[in-house]
């Protein structure tokens, strides 16, 4: 049992990190996102982008011959880890590489991969993924907006809600309702949509954290042509599921401030010797320790070159609700004053700032009940919810 | 990246579910606690020397297998997930690995012989009275080769033929190891909400002992055998939380009520999910503290504080509910769910309540915090 990378991963890990070292700059204080402007930092993120594809580092694990590395995942690994020391403005390509080109490889046909797989990957056309809809969020299959054959188009109708980077993606991929007669999850079908075009509108929403980080896209009229389907109709369900399996493997850090952030806070309040704060800081510490080990158990599999278990699901359960926590720990830790927010504020004002992110990240990418479920039904092999509106025609579903 | 076990560690374990499987049944359980006159079961102990468990982390020139902590580690898990009703972790993870930390070589080999071959069996005896036991405020006094005083309880004191006892001696406190054999021990079973694990009462009234480690250290060699105990300790938890999780799913799937398997709520799902993530919790942060405990690495406080925590609150929370995962059943004498009930909370204060690790977890963050 240890720590240490194979003679291997050492190898590979410092090469990475050589040729992070030559192109970006170590993390500092304030990211590049906020230091110029939306526009400069597209362009700085799509000549990384471009960098990074040149060299093999886009894809990892893909073949070579798609412009891939050939690597294994656990490389894949190794680089988010070193890239995630790094200002790396690779944001705006996470959702397209990540989920939207490998359901266009899964689906598309040999015209689809030519045209766009490429393009992608060196960040030069950026993709969304257009599912979740007022209606349908945790029941995605329940969405609503309407896709009706025209000729060889269809003519798209509706609303689609949380599209992260639809405001600057060049395409997405779409999940419409093709059949509104047959069963909620038989009569969908999946397609690629180009953005640019006229009928399609982004609009920013207004978050409850007073952000404006994701769109809701507005459909009128668009017509795709039936060439751009991705599988078949009516199986959108589906190739919906392919997308989803291919949620990246989470590397990533605390989502915000963590228990050492609030550790250093007290030291500085004075309220180390409070009692019920260091009741606290033992169980935030433990469950942090808990995923972060989970996730070295993970890759240790994936070092091994083995499938790993299902031990990674518990993540977001626990470090969303403990951000929520420590936040709201840290703001009654400073009383009434606790409440003022700005940079001025202890720990740069996050306490505040992630209280108000928390709300969100708890439904996020799957709700804490979803995920729950997800344990319950996948892992423990617990039934399936009643559901009541499996065998029901779509337009005969109850709906609110 | 290597954060696992090795495959012969693995074989290691299975190996030892097959074997209590069959030898460590919940029925040999429940003898040990249907009579009162069982202090823990013969047949099974017996067995468990045979297998040579007891000398797994003893060194060879002593009588041992000298295999590691780890070893010792994937069989604590075993051990505990079949509520094996014997003194093992009194024998093995407090009395031989304290003689390893505290005694001196001639002591050593004059003992651990003895734990591995079963002819000697260790107890710990700290705890005088509520409370965990604070080594500047202890009544029981050594005066470099007599013990005095009562401790209460003692794991296995019933049934052991030695003991590792925290003194007070002079203004500090000191490590002793006493033969209980000899004159001056008088012992008494206590009744225990754990009856497949005996206590006792043991007082001391002038027993010879002899010093473990030097005089006054008694109270840091206390918290280094913890530290340790801590660890495989919170093995034998996760083994036990591991089998609550099976138990409530199986039944959770079988049990119908409302015309379909319970296990279709979420509110059932949602529990066991819980129990899942706090089960996935204790198994890493144990791993991390198998990985301390064998390489007596730096972080060894703060790795065994953060698994006995994960651990203790894993099997409390796995056993309660499983218990009401199985409804009226679960309260019933003759379904096992009560015997991880019961095992859960010994295993949980023995070696120092949650409330004690969470103050030692805290501080050993403040120390490394401020280096």
């Amino acid at each position: 049992m240890d720590f240490n990378d194979t003679p291997e991963e050492a190898e590979f890990r410092a090469e990475a990190r050589t040729f992070l070292e030559q192109h970006l700059e170590p993390k500092g204080a304030q990211p590049l996102r906020q230091r110029v402007s939306g526009e400069e930092f597209m362009k700085q993120a799509k000549k990384w982008q471009a960098e990074k594809a040149k060299a093999g580092y886009a894809k990892i694990t893909w073949p070579k011959e798609m412009g891939g590395r050939g690597g294994t995942p656990m490389q894949q690994v190794i680089w988010g880890q070193e890239e995630s020391k790094f200002d790396s403005p690779g944001g705006p390509f996470t959702i397209g590489l990540g989920m939207c080109i490998p359901t266009v490889i899964a689906f598309g046909s040999d015209e689809h991969k030519k045209r766009y797989v490429q393009k992608a990957l060196t960040g030069e056309e950026i993709w969304c993924q257009l599912f979740s809809e007022p209606s349908a969020g945790s029941d995605v299959a329940g969405l609503k907006t309407r896709a009706v054959k025209d000729g060889d188009d269809w003519v798209i109708n509706g609303q689609k809600v949380w599209t992260s980077g639809a405001h600057y993606s060049d395409y997405g991929i779409l999940l419409v309702r093709t059949d509104p007669k047959a069963a909620k999850h038989k009569g969908l079908t999946m397609f690629i949509v180009d953005m640019k075009q006229q009928g399609v509108e982004a609009r920013p929403i207004h978050q409850a954290s007073g952000g404006r980080e994701f769109n809701e896209v507005y459909f009128t009229d668009v017509r795709i042509p039936d060439s751009d389907r991705l599988g078949e109709v009516g199986q959108g369900w589906k190739v919906a599921i392919v997308t989803l399996m291919n949620e990246r493997l989470a590397v990533g850090g605390s989502p915000g401030p963590d228990w050492s952030e609030i550790m250093d806070y007290a030291k500085q309040a004075g309220t180390m010797s409070d009692a019920a704060f260091r009741d606290n800081l033992a169980d935030w510490y433990v469950a942090a320790q808990g995923y972060k080990l989970t996730k070295l158990r993970t890759q240790t599999a994936l070092s091994k070159g083995q499938t790993p278990g299902p031990e990674n699901s518990i993540g977001k359960i626990i470090t969303a609700n403990q951000l929520q926590d420590i936040c709201n720990s840290a703001i009654e830790m400073q009383d009434h004053y606790g409440l003022m927010t700005g940079d001025e504020m202890p720990a740069d004002g996050l306490f505040q700032q992630s209280f108000m992110w928390a709300p969100g990240l708890r439904i996020a990418g799957g709700t804490d009940e979803i995920l729950k479920n997800i344990i319950a039904e996948r892992v423990l092999g617990l039934p399936q919810d009643v559901r009541v509106d499996k065998d029901i025609p779509f337009d005969e579903m109850k709906s609110g | 990246m290597n954060f696992d076990f090795s495959d012969d560690q693995k074989f290691l374990g299975n190996e030892a579910r097959k074997f209590l499987d069959g030898e460590c049944t919940t029925q040999h359980v429940r003898e040990v606690l249907n009579d009162d006159d069982k202090s823990h079961h013969e047949g099974v102990w017996q067995k468990v020397v045979e297998m040579g468990w007891l000398g797994t982390a003893i060194p060879e020139a002593h009588g041992g297998l000298g295999l590691g902590a780890l070893e010792l580690c994937v069989l604590a898990e075993e051990m505990g997930r079949a509520l094996a009703p014997v003194p093992f972790a009194s024998s093995v993870y407090f009395f031989a690995e304290g003689l390893m930390i505290a005694g001196s070589e001639a002591q050593k080999g004059a003992v651990l012989p003895g734990v591995a071959s079963g002819d000697v069996i260790g107890c710990y005896a700290a705890s005088e009275g509520p409370g965990n036991p604070d080594p500047a405020k202890l009544s029981v006094s050594f005066d470099g080769s007599k013990v005095s005083g009562t401790k209460v309880p003692v794991t296995d004191g019933d049934i052991a033929t030695h003991a590792i006892v925290l003194a007070k001696e002079g203004s500090g406190a000191s490590l002793v190891l006493v033969d209980l054999n000899g004159t001056g021990v008088s012992r008494k079973a206590v009744k225990t909400l754990e009856p497949t694990r005996s206590h006792a009462e043991i007082t001391f009234d002038g027993a010879a002992g002899e010093r473990l480690g030097p005089a006054g250290e008694g109270a840091d060699l206390h918290g280094a055998i913890m530290n340790r105990a801590a660890i495989f300790l919170a093995f034998e938890q996760l083994g036990g939380a591991t089998r609550c999780l099976e138990m409530a799913t199986d039944y959770a799937k079988e049990r119908y009520a409302f015309g379909r398997p319970i296990g279709g709520n979420q509110a059932i799902k949602h529990k066991l999910a819980d129990m899942y993530v706090k089960n996935e919790v204790a198994r890493s942060n144990c791993y991390y503290g198998a990985w301390a405990v064998s390489t007596d690495a730096a972080e060894l406080p703060e790795a065994a504080a953060a698994a006995r925590l994960a651990a203790s609150e894993a099997y409390w929370y796995a056993s309660k509910e499983n218990i009401q995962t199985h409804g009226g059943m679960g309260f019933t004498w003759e379904v096992d769910c009560h015997l991880f009930y019961r095992r859960a909370k010994l295993l949980a204060v023995q070696a120092g309540a949650p409330k004690v690790w969470k103050e030692k977890l805290v501080r050993a963050l403040e120390l490394k915090n401020a280096a």
